[in-house]
Order: structure tokens, then C-alpha cells, then sequence
């Protein structure tokens, strides 16, 4: 039994079947990854995952409970943290301070009225916050305004800040979509040390092979909606329906 | 220093010595010259500035943090003042229980009308409070007259029975709200020479409790709720993705920044004790956010600054006649001084708020930090030419300050 279970999941936008039937099971500590052509559903499937969109039929279960009907802060409080296609990070914020948010919501939950303390004596959170930044190479960021970043290093901040709330299950959305060569191996390299430092599973949604061959252990790919075949890479890479599925009938 | 940091302590100090000093800084022109009517040293304006500023900063810790922009937070300062009337009229002329009273009933409101404004956002948000100002502007006007008094406005009566209050010795004129013998409107005029300088108990009642609710603000922005605050106005996405609840965040600062305009609202029944419905009209809900956007929305001193200005302009420029301008204009020969007092005539008297619309363009264009972001700017200049000067001047000194 999987860490992540969807099971005859349906989605309906009007007269568009984005989902249809899709089952989903994603092995506890493992790297998986969704692949399929634009318009394959992928991101609908994410945002199922996560509490902002609900399927019309079927069920996700996250670690045997049930996430649909949630929201999305309850379901990241169940140990689901989501990385979005363009970097979501707090702008206004100084790179510390969008480190330090995650860290207070791991330890304070969805709300806690702590209005009279001074956010810099909260050493605890502090040195969290700074172990995070230091392990992602960015402690010297840390009074940077973090909207003035290049977007790797907001893509890095954002991991991190997953990261910090020592998630059970991290969702990657494209997390590499319109970076330069060198900054997406870096990015497959942060990954690879995430997962072998701890106990982690990934689900990535990724269009770039190179990332997903590099990462995942199992793929499962995605066609109308519809998931078409799951595998391992090495299945994957040469399977007829796949290359017709990505590259029309003609390649296949 | 009372767990702020050494540059917050300092700004904590430079506001209370201001506060203390405003009879002496607000009146710099002896009492008879021509400079005079500039004088803003009267305990009534001096009130007015305080319990404006505390109302700003109220409403900045709403919209400056969390950037939802109310447009009915007139409606708390109304419901305050009705609260704290009634407390004159049926307890006692001290002004403690009234406070107290307009805070809470200000706080029930805003928690009643952010509730529901607060299931959206942006303009949608700002629509919904806006109608449910004007809604109580409306019943404040007509439908709740019993309490009230409709258009006349709520006033104390001699045969309210104020029950904690002994019979007053001058039974047959209305009682002075006071604070424990200390009534507010005594005033103490002390003369300096051509000088005239007021200090009135009500002034510093005024500005003890604005010190108080800027020190109040001062912790909230720096804690670690104000930083969930500023998180909401950043990345309200994000921040649900993080396992945080922006709604009770939101919520939270709605009712502390009601509570603000409440006290604001108290205070300035317990200066002057008497209600109107025309303190809770839109045109009242905007003038505070004018006022915190002419500060600086976001930071600490911009608000009550903004609120300065604001109300110096309301009381000083439009008190300001042609008599007025002919006099500055004397110099000049008569056709021109004719065309001068024409030209300026429209930005002067009634037509101040033509100056303060001006005024207002021109720093929202060009200082769109508002009057601190042109303290900051200033600030910097004079940095720089400080550091050109010395040749071996460490640069340290020009790195980006963080914001207020």
C-alpha cells in the first residue's frame, strides 16, 4: 500500500473530461514521476492532490485518510507540501523571514495569536531557519529581499521552505519548466541529496525527460486524462505507446 | 528597551518626546502676529491629531500588513463614540468605563462585519465593508434613533442618571467628562513672552493613549503574527500551501484594527462628549485611508504622520480668507494683488481639499512610500554627501536600510 492513493479519480470542466478515471499509487520513499503531453491532466491531477480542486468521483487517501473535502493548509498539515511551476515564495519578504514562516507553522499549526513576542527572539525558529538556508548553500542571503533573487535561487528557497516542515510527501510541479541547462542540474542534484538524506517521498510532474529519467523510479504517464501506462524508467523509455502518446503515430 | 530593538526604541522616544513637547513645536509664531493662524497649538486640533493618528494607526495595521483595504472602518469610530456617550450618560463622566466600553463594542462589530467581508478579497472585500458602513451610517441616521438620536446626534442631558457619579455640585449645567478630578477640557496657558502655549489635561490623556497603542503596534508588527500579517498581503497562496490559515490571520487584524478605530472613537467622545452618524459616512472611512497611504502604508510612524497633515490641512488652510490673502498680497500693486488673490483663492477656505488633493497626487506619484519613503529619501541624500565628503568613508553606511 502506497503513501499516496488515488483511486477512480473523475474531474469534469463542463463539456472537458480532464480526469477520467485515474488510479495513482505512489510508493512510501519513493521517487515518482507523472509525465505526459500538455493538456494530459497532470496539473489537475496535482491540484486534486492537494485540496484545490475536488474530483466529481473517487478518493485520495494520504497515508490511509481521506485529503478530499480539505483544505489546502490542512492537507499540508498532514505532511503534503507542494513546489509550484513558477516559484511561490513571499516576496515582500527577506529570504530568512520566507524561511521562517514555514518553521512557525510546523511548530504553531494553522493559527496561533502570538502577537506580543519579537519575531527575532524566537531563537528556536531562528536556528531552524538558519540550518535550512545554511544546508541550501543561501545563508548568505539571508537579509535579501527575496523577490530581487534570480529564479533559481527562488526555486531553491522554496524547496527549502517545504523542506522545513519536514514533509512526508513532496509535490513538484515542473519544478524545472523555463530554467537554463545548468541551473536545472542543479536543481536534479538538490533533489537527489534531499531524497537520499531523508525519509521522503517525491511526486514530480515534469515535461523535461533528462529530469525525469535522472529522478524517478517509477513513471507513470499520463494521456487524456487517462493514465496510460506505469512503469520503471527503463519500461518506460521504450514503450510504444508512450513515444506515440508524446511524439504522434508517425514516430511510433 | 521594553523588547524593541535599539532603532525602534529610538523612534519609541523621539514620538513620546514629540507628544510631550506638541504645545511648544505646534505653536511657533507668537500669539498676534500674522504668522499666528499657522499655529496648530490649540488642545482641541492637538486632540484631533492624536486621536487621528491612533485611529491611522489602527487601520495600517490592516491595511498596511495584511493589504485589505477597508472602506468602512468610520463605522467602528462611530459605534465607539455612541458607546462611550452612553457610558456618560448612564454610569459615570469618567472616562475610563467609556473607553473601555467603545473599544469592546467597536472590537463585537468588527468581528460581526470581518467575518463576513473577509470570505473575499480585493475590491470585493473593500465594497463589502464599504456598504456595511454606510448601512450603519444609515441606521446610526434614522432607524435607530432611540439610540442614537438620529440626525441631531447623541448628547448628555441633565437628567441622565449616571449612576456612579454623586449629584454635581452645579446641578443645572452638564458634567465635564474627567478622568479621576481631572476634567479634560482644564487647560493650563502658560505665557512666554509675546508666546502663548496650552496645556490641556485632554491633550495628554490623548497622547498617553496614543503612545500606548503605538507601542502596541509597534510589538505586533515586529512579532511573529506580524509577519503572518505581512505573509497574507505577499503570497496568501503560499501561505495556505504552508499549513497556514490566513483567514483567522485576517480576521485578528480586522478586529485589532477595529478595536483601534474604537478607542479613536471613545477618545474623541471623552474630548467633546457627543455622537453624530457623520463620523461613520464613507467620506470619514476614506479619510483615514488617505491618510495612511499619504504616511506610508506599511509602516510604523507613516500613519500618524499622514494623519498630522491631513487634519493640519482641514483646520489650518481652510481657515485661511481672502482678507487673509489680500494682506500677503499687499506688497504687490493692486491689479496684481487682485490676480494673485483670484489665483489662489480656489486652493484655500473651502477649497482646501483642492490643496490636499494635490498634495496627495503629487506624493503618490512621485513618493509612493508616502511622506516616510521622502524622510527616507531625504535621509539618504544627505548620507551620501556625508560619505562623498570623506573620501575614505566606509560604504557600509549607504547599504539598503530595511524597511520601517
Amino acid at each position: 500500500m502506497g503513501i499516496l492513493e488515488v483511486k477512480g479519480v473523475n474531474k469534469r470542466f463542463g463539456g472537458l473530461q480532464a480526469l477520467g478515471d485515474v488510479n495513482l499509487d505512489v510508493a512510501e520513499n519513493s521517487v515518482h514521476a507523472i509525465i505526459g503531453p500538455n493538456g494530459a491532466g497532470k496539473s489537475t491531477l496535482l491540484n486534486c492532490l492537494v485540496g484545490k480542486l475536488i474530483p466529481d468521483t473517487g478518493s485520495v487517501m494520504f497515508e490511509g485518510q481521506s485529503v478530499l473535502g480539505r483544505k489546502p493548509y490542512e492537507i499540508n498539515q498532514m505532511g503534503i507540501s507542494r513546489v509550484f511551476q513558477t516559484p511561490e515564495i513571499f516576496g515582500d519578504l527577506t529570504v530568512l523571514e520566507n524561511m521562517m514562516i514555514p518553521c512557525f507553522a510546523k511548530r504553531d499549526g494553522a493559527f496561533r495569536m502570538h502577537a506580543f513576542e519579537h519575531s527575532f527572539n524566537e531563537k528556536g525558529i531562528i536556528e531552524h531557519a538558519e540550518a535550512m538556508l545554511e544546508d541550501m548553500n543561501m545563508a548568505d542571503k539571508r537579509n535579501e529581499h527575496s523577490a530581487s533573487m534570480s529564479r533559481g535561487d527562488k526555486r531553491r528557497l522554496e524547496i527549502a521552505m517545504c523542506l522545513a516542515q519536514d514533509p512526508k510527501l513532496l509535490l513538484l510541479d515542473e519544478p524545472t519548466a523555463g530554467m537554463a541547462r545548468a541551473d536545472t542540474n542543479n536543481t536534479i542534484d538538490l533533489l537527489k541529496r534531499i531524497k537520499s538524506e531523508r525519509e521522503i517521498t517525491i511526486a514530480i510532474i515534469e515535461h523535461d525527460m533528462h529530469v525525469v529519467f535522472s529522478l524517478a523510479e517509477r513513471i507513470t504517464v499520463l494521456a487524456q486524462g487517462s493514465p496510460l501506462v506505469e512503469d520503471t524508467p527503463e519500461n518506460i523509455k521504450g514503450h510504444p505507446k508512450v513515444r506515440e502518446a508524446y511524439l504522434g503515430e508517425a514516430a511510433a | 528597551m521594553l523588547g524593541l530593538n535599539k532603532k525602534d526604541s529610538v523612534l519609541l522616544l523621539v514620538v513620546t518626546l514629540l507628544a510631550i513637547c506638541a504645545p511648544f513645536i505646534l505653536n511657533p509664531f507668537p500669539t498676534g502676529s500674522a504668522m499666528a493662524q499657522f499655529n496648530a497649538g490649540y488642545p482641541d486640533l492637538m486632540q484631533r491629531f492624536v486621536i487621528f493618528g491612533i485611529f491611522a494607526i489602527g487601520f495600517n495595521i490592516l491595511f498596511g500588513l495584511t493589504g485589505y483595504l477597508s472602506f468602512g472602518h468610520a463605522a467602528f469610530l462611530g459605534v465607539g463614540s455612541y458607546s462611550a456617550v452612553w457610558m456618560f450618560k448612564l454610569l459615570s463622566m469618567n472616562i475610563i468605563p467609556a473607553i473601555t466600553l467603545s473599544v469592546l463594542v467597536a472590537g463585537v462589530f468588527a468581528l460581526l462585519i470581518g467575518y463576513v467581508s473577509l470570505r473575499r478579497s480585493g475590491i470585493y472585500f473593500a465594497i463589502l465593508t464599504l456598504a456595511f458602513a454606510q448601512m450603519s451610517f444609515n441606521l446610526a441616521y434614522s432607524v435607530l434613533t432611540p439610540i442614537t438620536n438620529g440626525e441631531t446626534g447623541l448628547q448628555l442631558a441633565l437628567d441622565d442618571p449616571r449612576i456612579l457619579d454623586a449629584a454635581p455640585a452645579n446641578a443645572g449645567s452638564l458634567p465635564y467628562p474627567s478622568l479621576f478630578g481631572f476634567e479634560m477640557s482644564d487647560t493650563y496657558i502658560m505665557s512666554a513672552g509675546a508666546w502663548q502655549f496650552q496645556f490641556s489635561v485632554g491633550y495628554y490623556v490623548c497622547a498617553i493613549v496614543l503612545l500606548v497603542s503605538f507601542y502596541l503596534a509597534m510589538r505586533l508588527f515586529r512579532s511573529p503574527f506580524g509577519m503572518m500579517l505581512r505573509a497574507i498581503k505577499s503570497n496568501q497562496q503560499r501561505m495556505n500551501y504552508t499549513g497556514l490559515n490566513a483567514r483567522p490571520y485576517a480576521l485578528a487584524a480586522f478586529v485589532i484594527s477595529g478595536m483601534y478605530a474604537g478607542l479613536a472613537g471613545g477618545l474623541m467622545a471623552s474630548m467633546d462628549p457627543l455622537a453624530g452618524a457623520e463620523r461613520m459616512q464613507w467620506t470619514a472611512s476614506g479619510e483615514v485611508v488617505l491618510m495612511t497611504i499619504l504616511g506610508g502604508a506599511g509602516t510604523l510612524i507613516g500613519p500618524v504622520l499622514g494623519a498630522g497633515f491631513i487634519k493640519y490641512f482641514e483646520n489650518i488652510f481652510s481657515k485661511i480668507n481672502d482678507n487673509i490673502l489680500h494682506q500677503w498680497f499687499a506688497f504687490m500693486p493692486d491689479g496684481i494683488e487682485d490676480i494673485m488673490v483670484t489665483i489662489v483663492h480656489p486652493f484655500i477656505g473651502k477649497g482646501w481639499h483642492l490643496t490636499l488633493g494635490i498634495l496627495f497626487m503629487l506624493v503618490v506619484t512621485f513618493l509612493p512610500g508616502g511622506l516616510v519613503e521622502g524622510g527616507q529619501r531625504i535621509g539618504r541624500l544627505f548620507r551620501r554627501r556625508k560619505t562623498g565628503r570623506n573620501d575614505n568613508a566606509d560604504s557600509t553606511d549607504s547599504t539598503k536600510k530595511p524597511a520601517e
